[in-house]
């Protein structure tokens, strides 16, 4: 689950790290003024969206004044803001207000898993204020990683060797470990799988401050945290993935106009090849898991036609313990309680998938023997 | 032949009175697995419906019925505790079919097991199974035959797919270990190379990647080192970076993880790799004629 700036900023505060003074999070131009009158009369405005350089896309304004603050929360609130990470755009829901910081140098400082070494990794740059895969490229020397044994924890000599290592200078080195060791603290309290300060700011009277954070929380922890079950649903970077994880269905919305839905993770990833191969562009990822019944199947297809631009859907089955019978079963029931104008095309495999067949016949879906001849055979009648 | 269980393996069951434990006991049973023990908690003394003993813990099950592998289908918040139980138990193969263990939770099971010398496969695994001998885990027996191609893959339904092309064109295969989908698994390609390198059986490997991480990179900067040929399949080849596609380790992030690396680094090392898991059978049957 990403977070927001101002979560994972409220966390981060929770564990003791100096963020700016915020005036809260509001949703709408009143609250804003509002915000900005209580942080006396001027403040930053901060488009809440899962991604970077906002600044450049217009997502980031300074009001001089809770009038127009007003102004420019009339105009960003709703807007959808494009930027170089997400060209397709995030809508603007939430903006985050805090006192304006005058900055006169930008670090950086992340932690992330090294899946290969099980450890964690502490990444530490002088040059912050940019993406550290753009800094890591361009001027590797500039950054440094620190692994981390989870069994050990994060020792003060960790800290020192990120910030010394990054080549903070020493008046700003022991406030900038201070951070690393808070950063550190609340990634591993909160399940994170991924946190980091960037800019980590020097403002013109010498503090140091988090002017932005973000937190990547392990989906499979959030069971542990009770508290950030109300973030869930801003997690959503999409209403169609939004409302397919209220239902319980694994889809990620990819954007093309061929629907894919298969059972587990590396078939349907693998048909999502095919359907490039065949030169078709999948609309979605969609794992129905195993042992799917009639309901899960109908769940899915609902989902998959939420999306308007779906020309077609592919359905590739391979029974293992799923029995191609029952699968066909609920694609029927499914099918024929729904409006459906687009072709399907279905694909059965493994256990009783002659039998699942055998029920598909004299239905409108068409019928495919390989994961290939289905994946051809969807975009052709997708695109006819 | 085969690599990490045969007829010999003596399982024992973790969680054998869930839903998914009982359901895969009976189909491992019914496969000719030896399964002696299920271990609940608080239930040491019963038996399951297919006759199979339990015991309060792993410990009690080993020193009554000598198991040496264990198979885990408790729910993700008890996973890592009932992996860290078995491996302290002497347990030598350890397979965790779990899905939603929290990652934070990973590091220290893996490196007990690595410590110990205990095999851990998974977590969020299929199993793994020597067809003909012993299956553990929750795949499809059927689709599987006895022959010469070792297998390794991290996910499950796709290894059946390629499994079921396999058999299908006259292909068997000696031992398929699904490693499992997470980010920080037990055993990864690395680990499993040297054994179907030793193992008579084993004449060709096929190994079936996906997007995230870098274990098919590691693995195919050390085929060199081997005598057996390698065949490889990387899933996700038109995934987006930044998505989460299913398997919590299927992700690309910082432009580390794609497929395109992934087959790159095959290619470099010589290693044919599969466009789609059809062309799989006539790869390995071009390998197995130069083995």
């Amino acid at each position: 689950m990403k977070l927001h700036e101002y979560q994972a900023k409220e966390l981060l505060a929770r564990y003791g790290a100096p963020t700016p003074r915020s005036g809260g999070v509001a949703s709408t131009p009143e609250e804003v003024e509002a915000a900005v009158e209580a942080l006396g009369g001027r403040g930053v405005l901060k488009a809440q969206v899962h991604t970077g350089g906002r600044g450049k896309a217009g997502g980031i304004k300074v009001a001089e004044s809770p009038a127009q603050a007003r102004e420019l929360a009339q105009s960003m609130l709703g807007m959808l803001l494009k930027t170089h990470q997400s060209p397709q755009g995030e809508r603007v829901l939430k903006l985050l207000v805090e006192e304006p910081i005058q900055i006169v140098q930008e670090y950086y400082i992340g932690i992330v898993p090294d899946r290969a070494r099980q450890c964690n990794v502490i990444i530490a740059s002088a040059m912050g204020g940019m993406d550290i895969e753009t800094v890591a490229e361009e001027h590797p020397e500039a950054v440094v990683h620190v692994a981390v044994d989870p069994a050990v924890g994060l020792r003060d000599f960790h800290a020192r060797m990120a910030v010394y290592g990054a080549g903070i200078p020493a008046e700003h080195a022991k406030a900038a470990a201070a951070f690393v060791k808070t950063l550190y603290a609340a990634y591993d309290a909160c399940d994170a799988n991924m946190a980091e300060i960037n800019p980590l700011a020097v403002t013109s009277d010498g503090r140091l401050v988090a002017a932005d954070a973000k937190m990547v929380i392990d989906d499979n922890a959030l069971y542990r945290h009770a508290d950030m079950e109300a973030w869930k649903e801003e997690s959503e970077e999409d209403p169609i993935e939004a409302e397919a994880h209220r239902r319980g269905i694994q889809y990620v919305r990819l954007g093309g106009d061929i629907g894919v839905i298969g059972n587990g993770a590396g078939l349907v990833m693998s048909t999502l090849d095919e359907v490039a191969r065949a030169g078709g562009k999948a609309a979605n990822f969609l794992d129905i898991g195993g042992g799917a019944r009639a309901e899960t199947v109908r769940n899915s297809l609902e989902v998959v036609l939420l999306d308007p631009n779906v020309r077609g859907v592919l359905f590739n089955i391979f029974g293992g313990i799923t029995r191609g019978d029952e699968v066909a079963k609920g694609i029927l029931e499914a099918t024929s309680a729904m409006d459906i104008r687009v072709p399907m095309v279905v694909r059965l495999a493994g256990t009783r998938a002659a039998e699942g067949r055998a029920l598909l016949e004299g239905s409108p879906l068409t019928p495919a023997e390989t994961m290939q001849e289905a994946a051809a055979r969807v975009v052709e009648l997708a695109y006819a | 032949m085969s690599i990490l269980v045969n007829r010999s393996t003596r399982l024992l069951v973790q969680g054998i009175t869930g839903r998914e434990g009982s359901f895969h006991t009976g189909q491992m049973v019914a496969y000719g697995t030896q399964v002696v023990a299920g271990v609940v908690p608080g239930r040491g003394g019963q038996a399951t419906a297919d006759g199979v003993p339990i015991f309060d813990s792993v410990a009690q099950a080993v020193a009554a019925t000598g198991a040496n592998a264990s198979v885990i289908f408790v729910p993700a918040p008890l996973a890592a505790d009932a992996a860290l139980e078995a491996q302290a138990s002497g347990i030598e193969v350890v397979v965790a079919i779990t899905e939603g263990i929290p990652a934070r939770d990973m590091p220290a099971v893996i490196r007990q097991c690595r410590a110990g010398g205990t095999y851990l496969i998974g977590p969020n695994c299929p199993g793994l199974i020597t067809p003909g001998a012993c299956k553990i885990g929750i795949m499809p027996g059927d689709i599987f035959a006895e022959g010469p191609v070792g297998m390794v893959s991290r996910s499950g339904t796709l290894t059946y797919e390629i499994v079921d092309h396999l058999t299908r064109a006259g292909i068997g295969q000696s031992t398929c270990v699904g490693i499992g989908g997470d980010p920080m698994i037990g055993t990864t390609f690395a680990d499993l190379l040297p054994l179907y390198e030793a193992d008579p059986q084993t004449e060709v490997v096929v190994l079936v990647g996906e997007i995230g991480g870098s274990d098919e990179e590691t693995a195919a900067a050390m085929v060199g080192q081997f005598s057996k040929p390698v065949v490889a399949f990387i899933g996700g080849r038109t995934a987006p970076p930044g998505k989460r596609m299913g398997h919590a380790g299927a992700i690309i992030s910082c432009k580390t993880g794609t497929a395109q690396a992934k087959v790159a680094a095959f290619e470099a090392a010589g290693v044919p790799v599969a466009a789609t898991p059809q062309e799989i059978p006539g790869l390995v049957a071009e390998a197995l004629r130069r083995a």
